[in-house]
């Protein structure tokens, strides 16, 4: 029985409250879920406006349209921010990732000197205020030239991924049977082989979703990139912030809509993972 | 023991002492772990602790002024900055002489705009005057080429003050076919020359390195610039002390014709130059700013963070109404504590459910959780602004159903609700998530054992199973404020004036008044707060625990 369930002695106090706090809980999932919905919608807009015509309220099938999205793939600034995005965003982790898996596999062997230091040193771009981040690299990348580069903007994003990576992979490495490469080395397999025969395949779902973790901080970025990039390297992120501070046109919304339907698409990917690893890993999937 | 001593220490399979063998095994198991680490160790140090250092090391640098007025710097550290005058000519003249070459460098705005942070006017003083310092002088120069048309010429200048071995090596250069200055011998003094004109000496190579670096002149081709007769003048005019022997031949005899007549030179306060130009330069506070702000590291950005000054006589507070930090992190933090609180009371409903419910449910609700926390920053930031704006979904529902007439539709925007609504929404799954982990844990049949022992459902709520779910609380209050405190893209965004954040005046100052010593100290201060928080969610919490979804 669930602990929800009203039983059947309950008062009618306790059954009005009971329904209550359901009510409660369900305006507060619509506070969560609706200003995210409701953009979707208003992104269909045929005229320029931000709110619900008459037209669209009475499904009248003009007062729909595609012309914000039209917008969005035939708008030169919006494509090279499209671009940038798509840039920027795998190199960055690919960096994270690679960088990232191997120090998690050190981090997780059994004598590690300095482990809470190193460890410290490697989560500080998550807790690190993202503007602290932003001007500190603004300071140092211009000192250093790379302010204004390509290369800048990645290897920032780059740091801003790795404690993801780091933890994903290290939670996964948590229930790793080290008698696996054991077993794998008396059979006389090298530690490369070991690495990416046996080790590799079972923390693969740990390393995948640190790397989706690490490729939306990157793509969903906006302030380390508004100081360390310039106009070139203008990012969705970026435009849809000057968009929204400056001139705000209905096509941002077009771009949101596309946006969440990404994000809903890496959270499943990330939640099949996640149960993938754990069936693997011998846990009951939660 | 006995058996130990006969036998001695135990030995491994190649004969070495077993203990030893298992601590060599040991070091290079740590060496391996650290070389898999090293690399991505490196990166991090390299491309974010640097920066961070970086700033830290920005909230305190100072150098420029000492950097670009080194004479000056010298000249007062002597001078009594309680009298209510201007610095004497002897200070005026190395003010002279550095403004002169920071002007020919362009250092000259970069260090009014430096000191304009701390005394609102010497940015344009700056200007104007570095403008016009390289006619400083010019009254002398006159005088100095009517008695002898020698002085204009570059090369009497070279001859009298370059080093010999410098004029034979550029002439070599030179013949060698150069004619980019950057490749040719910077110039050289004459050996002793600084003995017997100390000001000219200085003043001239000055002028001779940046005629070489900066314009790519030949010095010899060139006239100095008046303060260089300037510096002349003073060198001759204080008479005796000139050894004319101990220079050229040619030369020591213009020296001394020269020297003969410089006591009947016309000559000009230094002073009433400087006043004619910007009457403000007789304003004893803009010497002693300069004077204060003279040390290569200083605590006066940290001073202006929180609505402090550094005056020559100590600290004191800045005047009203130019109090703003200490109101900026007020706000801040109240209004951290506003989101963080109305993400408990949004949050502890939602994860008591979610962990009541049974499983599979639960993770059917716990998706509608999960999307807000995956999407997109700004998508929830244009959704907010697209649903509280005056002509916004909200504020129509409102006017439709008849609670708000349509001239007097809700200001929801641009103001602390705004902000506040918004981060709530954007901060609330992580309030959720870690409560939802800590209730997940309680084991229901303590709640079932307070009812049967009588409690009511309440007691049992507030006496056993709240207790329980406060370390999730604090996690969740912790984050949320940890991440609340640092946020600039929804405050920029929906804030409007009133409820932005300190983070807004940091990136402010970054790119639009460009103080970054001060964005720098704004910056630490954050940062050491964060940390503080963080150091206490370690300690409460525990690094290892944070958990993503």
């Amino acid at each position: 029985m669930s602990q929800m369930d009203l039983p059947p002695y309950a008062t009618l106090g306790q059954k009005v409250w009971h329904y209550a706090f359901f009510v409660i809980c369900g305006l507060i999932f619509f506070f969560l879920i609706a200003p995210i919905l409701v953009i979707i919608p208003l992104s269909f807009n045929a005229e320029n406006f931000f709110t619900f015509t008459p037209g669209m309220l009475a499904f009248e099938a003009d007062a729909y349209s595609l012309k914000h999205y039209r917008d969005f793939f035939t708008n030169p600034s919006w494509q090279q921010a499209l671009a940038n995005s798509v840039k920027i965003a795998p190199a960055a982790t690919l960096i994270s990732v690679s960088l990232g898996t191997l120090a998690a596999i050190g981090l997780s062997q059994d004598h590690v000197p300095f482990r809470r230091a190193i460890m410290a040193i490697l989560i500080s771009p998550m807790i690190v205020p993202l503007i602290i981040s932003a001007a500190g690299m603004y300071f140092f990348y211009s000192r250093i030239g790379l302010q204004g580069t390509y290369l800048g903007v990645v290897l920032a994003h780059a740091a801003l991924g790795i404690p993801f990576v780091i933890i994903t992979v290290t939670a996964t490495l948590v229930g790793f049977d080290r008698s696996l490469t054991r077993a794998s080395a008396s059979l006389g397999a090298n530690p490369v082989t070991t690495f990416f025969k046996v080790q590799m395949p079972l923390i693969l779902p740990g390393v995948i979703s640190g790397g989706l973790f690490a490729f939306i901080t990157s793509f969903d970025e906006v302030v380390v990139v508004l100081f360390v990039g310039s106009a070139n390297q203008q990012t969705l992120p970026w435009q849809m912030f000057t968009g929204l501070r400056e001139q705000i046109s209905p096509t941002i919304l077009a771009v949101a809509t596309i946006l969440v339907v990404i994000s809903i698409a890496l959270l499943t990917t990330v939640e099949i993972l996640r149960r993938r690893s754990e069936r693997l890993r011998g846990m009951s999937p939660g | 023991m006995s058996e130990a001593t006969d036998t001695g220490p135990m030995l491994a399979a190649d004969g070495r002492p077993l203990k030893q063998s298992l601590k060599r095994a040991l070091r290079a198991q740590k060496l391996r772990a650290l070389m898999l680490i090293a690399p991505l160790l490196l990166f991090v140090l390299i491309t974010f602790i640097a920066p961070i250092a970086d700033m830290l090391f920005r909230s305190v640098e100072n150098q420029i002024v000492s950097q670009t007025l080194p004479r000056t710097a010298q000249a007062l550290e002597d001078w009594d900055s309680t009298g209510g005058d201007m610095p004497p000519d002897d200070i005026l003249a190395a003010f002279t002489y550095d403004l002169v070459a920071a002007a020919e460098r362009k250092d000259h705005t970069r260090l009014g705009t430096r000191l304009n942070y701390e005394m609102t006017g010497i940015s344009s003083l700056f200007r104007k005057t570095g403008r016009r310092v390289d006619d400083f002088g010019e009254i002398y120069r006159d005088q100095f080429v009517d008695l002898d048309p020698a002085w204009e010429k570059g090369e009497t200048w070279v001859t009298l003050l370059g080093d010999p071995e410098w004029i034979d090596e550029y002439a070599a250069w030179k013949a060698a076919g150069g004619d980019n200055e950057a490749g040719a011998p910077l110039f050289r003094l004459k050996d002793g020359i600084a003995q017997v004109l100390p000001e000219t000496s200085d003043a001239y190579a000055q002028f001779a390195r940046i005629a070489q670096v900066e314009n790519n002149d030949d010095p010899s081709g060139e006239e100095p610039w008046a303060p260089v007769y300037l510096a002349l003048y003073r060198d001759l005019a204080q008479g005796g002390g000139i050894d004319v022997a101990s220079l050229g031949l040619a030369e020591s005899a213009l020296v001394e014709t020269t020297a003969k007549e410089v006591t009947r030179f016309e000559a000009v306060p230094l002073r009433s130059l400087y006043t004619d130009v910007e009457d403000d330069w007789a304003d004893p506070e803009v010497w002693k700013t300069v004077k204060t702000f003279l040390p290569e590291y200083t605590p006066g950005y940290f001073l202006s963070a929180v609505d402090l000054q550094k005056t020559p006589d100590g600290i004191s507070a800045k005047p009203e109404n130019q109090q703003l930090y200490i109101l900026l992190f007020e706000r801040t933090l109240f209004m951290s504590l506003v989101i963080m609180g109305s993400c408990v009371l949004l949050g502890y409903p939602i994860a008591y459910l979610l962990s009541n419910l049974p499983m599979r449910t639960s993770n059917v609700l716990l998706i509608l959780v999960l999307l807000p926390f995956w999407t997109s920053l700004l998508v929830r930031t244009s959704a907010w602004k697209v649903l509280l704006q005056q002509q916004g979904v909200i504020n129509d529902v409102l006017v439709w159903a008849g609670i708000v007439a349509d001239d007097a539709r809700l200001v929801m925007i641009n103001n602390q609700f705004g902000t506040i609504v918004a981060m709530t929404h954007i901060l609330l799954p992580f309030m959720i998530l870690p409560l939802y982990s800590v209730m997940k844990t309680i084991p229901p049949s303590y709640v079932r054992a307070a009812k049967s022992l009588g409690a009511s459902n309440w007691t049992a709520f507030w006496r056993v199973y709240f207790p329980q779910s406060v370390p999730g609380i604090g996690a969740g209050c912790i984050l949320v404020f940890i991440l609340a405190i640092g946020y600039y893209i929804t405050p920029e965004l929906v804030g409007g004036t009133t409820g932005t954040f300190i983070s807004n005046r940091i990136a402010y100052h970054i790119s639009s008044s460009l103080n970054w010593g001060l964005a720098a100290a704004l910056g630490t201060i954050l940062l050491a707060v964060v940390l503080i928080l963080y150091w206490l969610y370690d300690r409460l919490v525990g690094i290892d625990n944070v958990s993503l979804g």
